[in-house]
């Protein structure tokens, strides 16, 4: 198999509007498609996006662990393949340089952010990056609770995601502070970000408390959750964050709903109620569109990460420096130039499909230009439409938007990831030592 | 363009016996105590070794608001169709004319603290340096004073980082960039604190290519994530060259020209600029002045050591403003010299940390707080709710295209006591006032729901938080009221 296969460049396939079952399906099937494309099967690496030349993502690797279960369960792979890419990715990374020199792979059981799909060496300088590690290893136990079988393929397996695990040195991530640090680099040590306000980091410190080998304190998710903002926003009562990938990143793999942190039992609500306010807020916003942009209404929203135009598109009407390409967009300060992804909406399908589907069908009734190969673009704009009327559409995908509609869908037909990680003792140890209680905990 | 600061022919007065008070420096916490106390009918002496009026109004908050206020309307020239109007053809900018307006503004402000004002009014006006002789008297040019109580407030000075080849470039600071007679054609601001920030975003809409330097990853570091986030993007929106989480290594001055080695993290760059604006940060002023003899004890980076009252550690000498605050700003050094002058002269036992203390950065967007910040109220095991209105939601901010920013109001959970507000609006500097005063009367935010504000009023922000807080108190009692008489 060729890694890192771009796209056909015949996008237009009919996207099924039939019943919301044969929707879903339909578009699942097809995010799932991309990581039957995008792994390098020599190493089961996953390459961040569908462009020419891309580097893996750690996370994006994390995210294919994820959806080789669903696939399974869907009769898309066979359980032998499954296997095998899950163990390739495995097996490379377990005795991959973890020396922390500008090549390697990672150190301290992180690993850096963008990796070289061929060698799984570090590409464009980037940062070891904690969360995208965090990622990669919830997959990997995603994969490890789902292939339980006694072979020796499945015992090698599990016993590798144990080890993965284990070596991870989330204390040292610390580096002395409370909280733990967003990254490091061997030119420069550790970045100078820390984690400030809810974001998707949950994950991280919950798999972070849990390490029998090297544990953050307790005190620590108490000291990052020190620093959330509980506001009431559009008449809607939420822990605030901008962008909605924050409130579904680690859900996907974790099921919160019921589940109450020191936190949430004081403002008696949870992290899943929480994600489908800040869904609520993001139509709210879309529907008052302060900045007058295309498009947007009750049934066309989602302002997340995701690719965007940027400065250098010729010919765009837009003044300069408006135009964030690849950012952060968010609600309701912005950043937002009239860029919103659909597959950002789609992933919010399970705290709130009572919105979350009408807005899918409008989306990409109205928007078939961007789900070219029924594949989710990572972000579109209606105010930059061509001559043709057609909106702009982020070129390629992304693995990250990929995954997350895979998983989220999944957790929405089956919660198959979300019970399959309610049976992994690390998670349920991390949420424990983070103070969660109640629900099916 | 300043009346008579300090006259040349001026003569000392003959001192007093001994004074009720002397206070030492002539900034916004001197003049304030010293007229406040000349008026309850108490001796007093006023000792300057500058000019009367301090900081804020010769090289700080005056001068600055004069200067941004011109560039805020270069700025809208250039986005007049944004208005409805036409951009007037080839805007030129007369820096020329802006630092003249800005000198009569400065002199009109300083008129009431010159020297014979002061004079007139009944203030004994020493000009020199002061040095404490005892415990109970110090010297002024040979004059010696005495007193019954003394009050330090001699302020602060720019702190100046240290960069190699900062100083054979020829830096600006607060206390020169004033006096430029020329618009630099490229600057560069070190530092993203409140000045740096006003002056490198006023600069910017005069026509300087600026570039803005933050060692952290935001700007003003105290604020809000949200607000500084605003901020950041506004300064992209100026067309500011924005250099976060990046810090100054070197300075070198080739054939007259300034380049500046930059780092971020591994990242490094160089970028060429005319002048460097630099000692963003301050430090107090508390050399020369023989505080050792008057057994006052101070740091030299935190100031003079005082108490809750003020009160340093001679008992007979208490401090206020810049020179001993954390606080670094004009209306706090004035709210701490009434604090003195009470203490000081009626045995008051009033207190600084009674204060209810708002503050401003003055760019545009403005950014105003008052009271606590979310982490700190955590930190003091507050549960908080914040009630948020984006300014696009505010019919007058829609009206006058000025929809970035928000109105976020603090209160203690399940309660309507206000613990503190951030507002970033054009004009948030006016609107934290009613926050302030809510705060400071005890009144709580529900209440504000009663208040009629005139519509269409940019602070209606804070009456719609105020509504949303009270709609929130009451939908319990009426969702209980409604489940009581429902007939299922």
């Amino acid at each position: 198999m060729e890694a890192s296969t771009p796209l056909p460049a015949t996008p237009e396939a009919e996207v099924p509007l039939g019943t919301d079952e044969l929707l879903l399906d339909g578009l699942q099937r097809a995010a799932f498609g991309y990581f039957a494309r995008a792994v390098n099967p020599a190493n089961g690496l996953v390459a961040d996006t569908s462009r020419e030349g891309s580097p893996v993502s750690i996370a994006v690797v994390g995210f294919a662990l994820a959806t080789y279960p669903s696939a399974v369960e869907r009769g898309w792979m066979t359980r032998a393949d499954a296997v095998a890419r899950t163990l390739a990715a495995l097996r490379f990374l377990h005795g991959s340089d973890q020396s922390g020199s500008p090549e390697a792979t990672g150190y301290k059981g992180f690993y850096y952010h963008f990796l070289h799909q061929g060698t799984g060496t570090r590409v464009w300088r980037s940062e070891l990056s904690m969360i995208d590690t965090a990622l990669f290893i919830a997959g990997a136990l995603t994969a490890g609770m789902y292939f339980r079988a006694n072979t020796p393929d499945e015992v090698e397996l599990r016993e590798r995601v144990d080890a993965l695990y284990l070596r991870i040195d989330w204390r040292w991530a610390q580096e002395g502070a409370m909280t733990i640090r967003q990254g490091w680099k061997p030119e420069c040590g550790f970045l100078h970000y820390g984690w400030e306000g809810y974001s998707e980091a949950i994950v991280l410190y919950v798999l972070a408390l849990a390490s029998p080998t090297h544990p953050i304190a307790g005190d620590c998710y108490h000291a990052w959750t020190a620093t959330y903002q509980w506001e009431n926003l559009y008449g809607h009562d939420v822990l605030f964050a901008a962008p909605l990938f924050v409130h579904q990143f680690s859900h996907a793999w974790i099921d919160l709903r019921g589940l109450r942190d020191r936190f949430m039992r004081e403002k008696r609500s949870d992290y899943f109620e929480n994600s489908r306010r800040a869904t609520y807020v993001q139509r709210e916003y879309a529907q008052r569109n302060p900045r007058g942009w295309a498009g947007y209404d009750e049934d066309c929203w989602g302002l997340t990460a995701c690719d965007g135009p940027s400065e250098a598109l010729p010919n765009v009407p837009y003044e300069p420096r408006r135009l964030f390409g690849y950012t952060a967009r968010g609600v309701p300060y912005g950043p937002d130039d009239g860029t919103l992804s659909c597959a950002a909406v789609l992933a919010s399908l399970p705290f709130a499909p009572e919105i979350v589907l009408p807005a899918l069908r409008n989306m990409v009734g109205r928007y078939p230009e961007m789900v070219p190969g029924l594949q989710l673009a990572s972000g579109f704009n209606p105010s930059l439409a061509g001559p043709d009327g057609r909106a702009w559409v982020s070129p390629g995908h992304f693995g990250l938007d990929q995954g997350i509609v895979v998983m989220m869908i999944e957790n929405y037909r089956t919660q198959l990831i979300w019970r399959l990680m309610r049976a992994c003792p690390w998670v349920t140890t991390g949420l424990r030592r983070a103070g969660f209680r109640g629900g099916w905990l | 363009m300043q009346e008579d600061p300090q006259p040349l022919d001026w003569h000392h007065p003959a001192p007093t016996d001994r004074y009720d008070l002397v206070v030492v420096g002539a900034g916004p916490a001197g003049l304030s105590a010293a007229t406040a106390a000349t008026a309850l009918g108490a001796r007093v002496a006023l000792v300057e070794r500058n000019l009367p009026g301090g900081t804020c109004l010769n090289t700080g908050c005056v001068p600055s608001k004069a200067i941004i206020r011109t560039s805020r309307l270069y700025a809208e020239m250039r986005d007049a169709e944004g208005y409805g109007a036409q951009v007037p053809p080839a805007i030129r900018v007369d820096f020329a004319a802006v630092m003249e307006r800005m000198r009569r503004v400065r002199a009109r402000t300083t008129r009431p603290v010159s020297v014979h004002h002061l004079t007139a009014a009944g203030v004994d006006v020493f000009l020199g340096g002061a040095r404490f002789t005892g415990a109970d008297a110090l010297t002024v040019n040979g004059t010696r004073l005495r007193f019954e109580k003394a009050m330090i407030a001699t302020g602060s000075r720019p702190e100046i980082p240290s960069i190699p080849g900062l100083v054979e470039a020829d830096y600006l600071t607060n206390e020169n960039v004033f006096g430029l007679t020329e618009l630099p054609r490229r600057l560069l601001v070190v530092g993203g604190g409140p000045l740096g920030c006003e002056l490198a975003q006023a600069f910017c809409r005069l026509g300087a290519e600026t570039t803005i330097v933050q060692r952290l990853p935001l700007f003003l570091p105290k604020e809000e994530r949200d607000a500084a986030q605003i901020l950041s993007a506004a300064f992209a929106r100026d067309g500011i060259d924005v250099r976060l989480n990046t810090r100054v290594v070197k300075v070198r001055t080739e054939n007259g020209h300034k380049r500046v080695d930059l780092i971020s993290d591994d990242y490094q760059s160089t970028i060429a600029v005319d002048r460097i604006l630099a000692g963003v940060g301050r430090l107090p002023n508390v050399d020369g002045m023989d505080l050792e003899a008057a057994g006052v004890a101070y740091d030299p980076v935190t100031g003079i050591r005082v108490d809750d009252f003020l009160q340093t550690s001679n008992a007979r000498i208490y401090a206020a403003g810049d020179a001993c605050l954390e606080h670094k700003f004009t209306h706090t050094a004035q709210a701490a010299a009434r604090i003195v002058v009470q203490n000081a002269l009626f045995r008051g036992r009033q207190r600084l940390s009674a204060l209810v203390v708002p503050w401003c950065t003055f760019t545009d967007p403005e950014i105003a707080h008052v009271g606590l910040y979310v982490r700190q109220a955590h930190e003091q095991g507050l549960s908080v709710k914040t009630f948020t209105i984006p300014m696009h939601d505010v019919p007058r901010a829609i009206t006058d295209g000025e929809e970035v920013g928000f109105v976020k109001i603090h209160v203690k959970e399940r309660t309507d006591q206000i613990l503190g507000a951030t507002i970033v609006a054009r004009h948030a500097g006016e609107m934290i006032n009613e926050i302030t005063l809510a705060m400071v009367a005890g009144i709580g935010l529900r209440t504000l729901s009663r208040v009629i504000h005139a519509y269409p009023t940019q602070a209606e922000a804070i009456r719609k938080a105020a509504d949303a807080c009270s709609r929130a108190r009451s939908r319990p009692t009426i969702g209980s009221l409604l489940r009581h008489f429902r007939p299922w």
